[in-house]
């Protein structure tokens, strides 16, 4: 058998993806960008020391500008920017991971059961994404805190709540013209039973609008994110969260910028290495799509 | 004569679809009874209800929009609209099998054309990956694919390539009745031979009885023992390739031979049915082709056309053959 394992220049659809993704020069820069504030994340997490490096007060050393010691520079406590952007990078990480995880599960599983089954059980479920999706998630997030407490996992189902009327709408979509589609017919026609169709052919070839949906909404996820905590809503102080810190250096615009200046930045070069990945996974897919 | 075991058999078969423009009656009473080993053509012009008779007959008619109004299937033995689901999809494949129409979209473009052969025994023989694998490899070799080519994937093989595949799904199970529809429209004239072939020698080995839905006369005449012809959901006339071809009784069968291009003779016309098909929305009273007959008389419109045996194997549906003498003037070559 194994000797029948030939290469023949190509790996299906999923080889293909990959080749036409690593000639996307933005998207390769994304994600080499993206790969190393993960590794940051990660090494700051286990390197820094929470207590002592990230949330010990300073006050000697507050409102410091850049410096050898402080590359840059200090907030109003004398904490270490650079050390709290580091240890920060792992919540924005988290929330928009996790959030978009769990929309993505929730939303497209509800959007293929919509999608295939049709009738009264695609009415139901669509229209009570309808209910959902008006919901502004800074009220959500807000009902969510209250309900149990201010903290990360608050603020992952808030902002993935939200978005899981838009996984399913692409999904239910997706799963819609894939439905359509003759070999559908053909797996019925050998007997395949509705569960064996829904893994072995809707899912597959209704995943590449749901993934590259799934990479876009990671960096809205962030922002989201951010902006609750930057509205006390979100990850709670001393924590260094990056909207977080955002919000504290409001008051110190006029004395110290790198409060706001990094933590924005930040959030910036995140945001833009995941959309440079999300565009070079939709353009890899795209034209594999028509096929 | 011992009675045969029949194979297929459709009793009074209605089916409607419901869409937003009204009822279209795509399928309005048809019987049709298969042994073991024959092979019927089904032929007839676009519209005419033979994919929808096909699906039918695998109880795979698209819903919600298509209703089985009435009529029964019994398929082995097995009535295929009332069994269980899980019996269902036991005889979807095993009992009966289907070729569909156009191979380029009848493969998912994402898994290897093995892997596709083996989930069709898989579902069904209850067997290993590997030995499921194993006998995708046989099957592919069966239709002539070189074996190597069972790690690739749809979009890498050429369309013939593809019709193969997908007949090879269809054979994986040894089904006792085969259902092509159309299966070499979408191939080259030298293909479309080969392909026929392949599915010849494949029957003569395992005995399958096969319904052949088809444009081309010329392949039904090669294929099939007998032919149904089909017109606006109904069979307008059964009978042996003898009886369809040499004692032609429809007149829209006769239409369907002059509008065929005459080798023998090249400076013969070509007539083509004057008219339109009907409406499918519209179920006349009568005769579904007086519109388009030449032979139309009055009541043609509007008696009910009932099946007339012209012989044991030979079906008629006009009603004009209850009149002593009447015949079809046929132009033969
Ligand atoms: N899913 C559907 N919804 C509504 N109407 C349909 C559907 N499928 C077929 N029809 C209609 O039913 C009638 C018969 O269609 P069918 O596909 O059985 O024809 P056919 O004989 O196979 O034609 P062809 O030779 O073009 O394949 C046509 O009028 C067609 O428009
Ligand atoms: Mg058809």
């Amino acid at each position: 058998m194994k000797g029948l394992r030939k290469e023949r220049g190509s790996s299906g659809f999923w080889g293909e993806v990959l080749k036409e993704f690593k000639k996307n020069k933005g998207a390769v820069t994304g994600f080499i960008v993206f790969s190393l504030i993960v590794l940051v994340a990660v090494l700051a997490v286990f390197l820094l020391d929470y207590k002592t490096q990230i949330t010990k007060i300073n006050i000697p050393e507050a409102l410091q500008p850049s410096s050898w010691k402080h590359p840059f520079g200090t907030d109003q406590f004398g904490r270490d920017i650079l050390n709290r952007i580091l240890y920060g990078a792992h919540y924005s990480l988290l929330i928009g991971l996790c959030a978009v995880t769990i929309s993505t599960a929730i939303g497209s599983m509800l959007g293929i059961i919509a999608g295939y089954f049709g009738g009264l059980v695609e009415t139901i479920i669509m229209r009570t994404m309808d209910v959902i999706s008006p919901i502004p998630s800074v009220l959500l997030a807000i009902c969510i805190a209250s309900a149990f407490g201010q903290s990360l996992i608050s603020l992952m189902l808030a902002v993935g709540i939200v978005t899981v009327p838009a996984f399913a709408r692409v999904a239910r979509a997706s799963v819609m013209s894939v439905r359509e589609e003759e070999y559908i017919e053909a797996a019925k026609a050998i007997g395949a039973s509705d569960i064996n169709i829904i893994v072995k052919h809707v899912i597959p070839n209704s995943l590449p609008p749901i993934l590259v949906q799934a990479t876009m909404r990671v960096a809205s996820a962030i922002i989201v994110g951010s902006s609750l905590s930057f509205l006390g809503l979100g990850v709670p102080a001393p924590k260094p969260e990056w909207g977080g810190m955002l919000a504290q250096g409001r008051s110190f615009l006029n004395t110290s910028t790198n409060m706001t200046l990094y933590p924005g930045l930040a959030i910036m070069i995140t945001v833009l290495a995941i959309n440079l990945i999300g565009d070079g996974v939709r353009d890899a897919m795209d034209p594999k799509l028509k096929r | 004569m011992v009675k045969e075991k029949l194979v297929l058999e459709i009793n009074d078969l209605v089916v409607n679809y419901e869409t937003d423009n009204g009822t279209v009656h795509a399928v309005n009473g048809i019987n049709l009874k298969l042994k073991q080993k024959q092979s019927v053509g089904i032929v007839g012009e676009t519209g005419a209800g033979k994919t929808t008779t096909a699906l039918a007959i695998l109880n795979l008619i698209p819903q919600p929009t298509g209703i089985i109004k009435n009529g029964t299937i019994i398929v082995d033995g097995k009535n295929m609209l009332t069994i269980s689901e899980s019996d269902l999809r036991m005889m979807r494949g095993k009992g009966v099998s289907m070729i569909f129409q156009d191979p380029m979209t009848a493969l998912n473009p994402v898994f290897t054309i093995g892997e596709q052969i083996a989930e069709s025994v898989r579902i069904h023989e209850g067997v290993s990956n590997k030995d499921a694998m194993q006998r995708a490899i046989e099957m592919l070799e069966i239709v002539g694919i070189d074996k190597d080519r069972a790690y690739d994937y749809p979009h890498q093989l050429s369309g013939g390539m593809k019709q193969r595949v997908v007949i090879a799904i269809a054979l994986a199970c040894q089904a006792k009745l085969l259902i092509a529809d159309e299966p070499t429209t979408a191939l080259d004239v030298t293909i479309q031979a080969q392909v026929l072939e392949l599915i010849r020698s494949y029957r003569e080995k395992y005995d399958t009885a096969m319904i052949l839905i088809t444009h081309d006369l010329g392949i039904v005449a090669e294929t099939c023992d007998e032919v149904a012809v089909m017109y606006a959901g109904v069979i307008v006339e059964y009978g042996t390739l003898e009886d369809i071809f040499n004692r032609t009784k429809h007149p829209y069968t006769e239409g369907l031979f002059n509008s065929l291009p005459n080798i023998i003779e090249r400076r013969s016309k070509l007539t083509p049915i004057p008219g339109m098909v009907l409406d499918p929305t519209i179920l006349p009273d009568g005769c579904v082709f007086a519109d388009r007959c030449s032979y139309v008389i009055d009541t043609c419109r509007t008696t009910f056309q009932k099946d007339i045996a012209v012989s044991d194997t030979h079906i008629v549906r006009c009603s004009r053959y209850q009149e002593p003498g009447f015949n079809i003037k046929r132009m033969i070559a």
